[in-house]
């Protein structure tokens, strides 16, 4: 486990023994035969709440297949995932939505949000899926540190502003784990390092479980642990 | 791995606590689709000039549409004017009288035998005949010339808007519409003419009683309709007459059957649905504008559905972000219907104004468009079929995305 690096504060809240996220002997195989791919291979490891783990590797190493895992988006040919205690195996899509919904948040490498909807809307979409009172929207968006932008739409917004916008998406609801892909890769510099901050402080501030693939040493730096993938193995 | 059965999991799981774990506000309540129409209404508003597309092509659909049952309407309504204008409980026509316009000659006795029927209150002749018309410029048009009692007026002409009906009770005297007025080469009242040979004169006008058939109607007495058609006084192919207070119809109707045994006795509505099935389906008039009308909803759904399939593959990541967040297949379909709904609603306003104003125009042609109240609700309907069927393909798209393409680059 990589510590705290100095730059960032210590955690207020204190990382619980119970996992968050757990991955068991995950296994993923792509086709069959001669022209299989293993993607993945007999993967373990357990994220918890106030947790921040980076999931780093070479391009094409499994990382992007393990998070969708992780997020009962892709069956594991073979493995456990555990969300907070209970498996994912055998439910069916509607189930595994229904998980996501009540339990995980997403922050997309190239955000993915409503290019006709107001950062503001973007936000509320995500509180009325999760039953939330829609005025919570503005509260995520003061938090992320956009309550002037609340009526701009995304082209309206800069890069970094924008991925702050699909993180106030993440946290409606209040979810348990965020899983994020490469939130920085389509930063610059200053808006990655404001992204970077807020995934800490959601991590060891706000108590919330959360996976990270990216290639930014600057997360990794951030993270209590760094988990590196090379040809779908876990190698450190 | 520990075999999960969703349906019956050892503790509490994802796959049967969540939906009741949620709020209740989050299953149920209007505002849960709040954002699902605000989506809705801001994808297509988002491209405009698509959107625009979708609209003419809805309004274009309504509109034809419109046009075509207004046709309808308005070739049915012609074929049974006459007919349902009049205050007759019964027809009795010669045997084998297909329509109104074409009824074989009627013997002489028909009007006593009817008047000998228990039930009958009163029975008189009228005379429906063809006959050519000279116009006063020159040349001949066909006419159709009803004549009817005066003294009773029960099928006689209605809605004059020049003369008086007692006018007609001048020898040669007739009405015609203001509608024929140029086919006829009348320029108004006063103006001479023959009917048939014999001397006819136009002493008023009548508005908005048009003939299904090509030929105009032209209202006179009875018996100069019958010096028109060189008949005797006795001599017509309808007896029309009322039933006394009490009597039944049905009843009446069977007695006057047997009592005239070479004849056939109708109620009115009877010989008014035997005459619009004739003139709309046997010649098939009615089949070709109600084609037309499906074509109409045809090329309508095609428009509606290119253009809302093409919405959802703009928006398929979009789609794909919420599967991956959790959205339910319902919120989804909320959207996509909710396009449909939007688009119904947006295209058949335009499209009900402009078929109305086209009705509104068709009030002075020889052919009238009928847009009631109930076919413009009618139509809202099928408009709203016709997006929500376009939008099947939509949908079954947007749900075979698999949500992992949002981190699929």
């Amino acid at each position: 486990m990589t510590p705290p690096t100095a730059s960032h504060e210590p955690p207020t809240l204190p990382i619980a023994d119970t996992p968050a996220l757990e991955a068991q002997g995950v296994t993923m195989v792509y086709g069959s035969g001669a022209t299989s791919v293993q993607a993945l291979i007999d993967v373990d490891f357990a994220v918890r709440p106030g947790e921040i783990l980076s999931l780093m590797g070479p391009s094409g190493s499994g990382k992007t297949t393990l998070l969708m895992i992780l997020g009962g988006l892709l069956h594991a040919t073979c493995g456990v995932v555990r969300v907070e205690g209970l498996s994912l195996e055998g439910l069916p899509d509607s189930a595994l939505a229904r998980m996501r919904l009540a339990r995980m948040g997403f922050v997309f490498q190239s955000y993915n949000l409503f290019p006709a909807l107001t950062a503001l809307e973007n936000v509320q979409v995500a509180l009325e899926l999760k039953g939330r009172d829609l005025a919570e929207g503005a509260d995520l968006l003061t938090r992320v540190g956009l309550a002037g932008r609340l009526r701009n739409r995304p082209k309206q917004l800069s890069g970094g502003e924008k991925q702050r916008v699909a993180i106030a998406r993440a946290l409606a609801g209040d979810p348990a784990i965020l899983l994020a892909d490469e939130p920085t890769a389509a930063l610059d510099s200053a808006n990655g390092r404001a992204v970077v901050k807020l995934l800490g402080e959601l991590a060891h501030d706000l108590g919330r479980a959360v996976v990270v693939v990216t290639h930014d040493l600057r997360i990794g730096d951030l993270s209590d642990r760094v988990v590196r993938i090379e040809d779908g193995r876990i190698v450190e | 791995m520990n075999g999960t059965d969703p349906l019956r999991p050892p503790t509490p799981s994802f796959g049967t606590v969540p939906r009741s774990a949620l709020p209740v506000a989050a299953r149920f309540g209007p505002w849960r689709t709040r954002m699902a129409w605000l989506l809705a209404w801001r994808n297509l508003a988002h491209d405009r000039s698509r959107f625009a597309v979708t609209l003419v092509g809805i309004v274009f659909a309504v509109v034809l549409i419109a046009m075509q049952v207004g046709l309808f309407l308005g070739f049915s309504d012609a074929t049974t004017v006459i007919i349902l204008h009049s205050r007759a409980d019964f027809w009795i026509a010669a045997r084998g009288t297909q329509n109104f316009e074409m009824a074989l000659p009627l013997d002489k006795q028909a009007l006593y035998q009817a008047r000998s029927v228990p039930g009958v209150a009163h029975a008189e002749r009228l005379l429906v005949q063809f006959g050519p018309w000279k116009k006063p410029g020159g040349g001949n048009e066909g006419v159709l010339v009803v004549g009817s009692d005066l003294n009773t007026g029960l099928a006689g002409p209605w809605n004059l808007v020049a003369g008086r009906l007692e006018d007609l009770r001048q020898p040669d005297a007739v009405l015609i519409d203001r509608v024929y007025m140029d086919k006829l080469g009348v320029s108004g009242t006063g103006v001479a003419t023959e009917i048939n040979g014999r001397r006819a004169r136009v002493v008023g006008l009548t508005q908005g009683i048009r003939s299904f058939t090509t030929s105009p109607w032209i209202f006179t007495a009875l018996r100069t309709g019958q010096r028109f058609a060189g008949l005797d006084a006795e001599q017509s192919n309808y007896v029309i007459g009322t039933f006394a207070p009490g009597a039944d119809p049905a009843r009446v109707r069977a007695d006057l059957t047997r009592a005239l045994p070479r004849a056939d006795v109708y109620l009115s509505a009877q010989l008014a649905e035997r005459t619009r099935d004739y003139w709309m389906f046997t010649t098939g008039a009615g089949a070709s504008v109600l084609v037309s009308a499906v074509l109409g909803l045809l090329v309508g759904s095609v428009i509606v559905a290119q253009v809302l399939y093409a919405t959802t593959v703009d928006h398929l990541t979009e789609f794909g972000t919420l599967r991956a967040m959790g959205a339910p297949r319902t919120f989804i379909y909320k959207i996509i219907l909710g396009q449909a709904a939007i688009s119904a609603t947006l295209g058949h306003i335009p499209g009900a104004l402009v078929a109305m104003a086209l009705a509104k125009g068709s009030e002075l042609a020889a052919a009238v468009i009928l847009i009631p109240l109930g076919l413009v609700l009618g139509l809202y309907w099928v408009t709203l079929a016709m997006c929500i069927l376009a939008s099947l393909v939509s949908i079954r798209k947007a749900m075979g995305i698999d949500p992992a393409m949002v981190f699929q680059r």
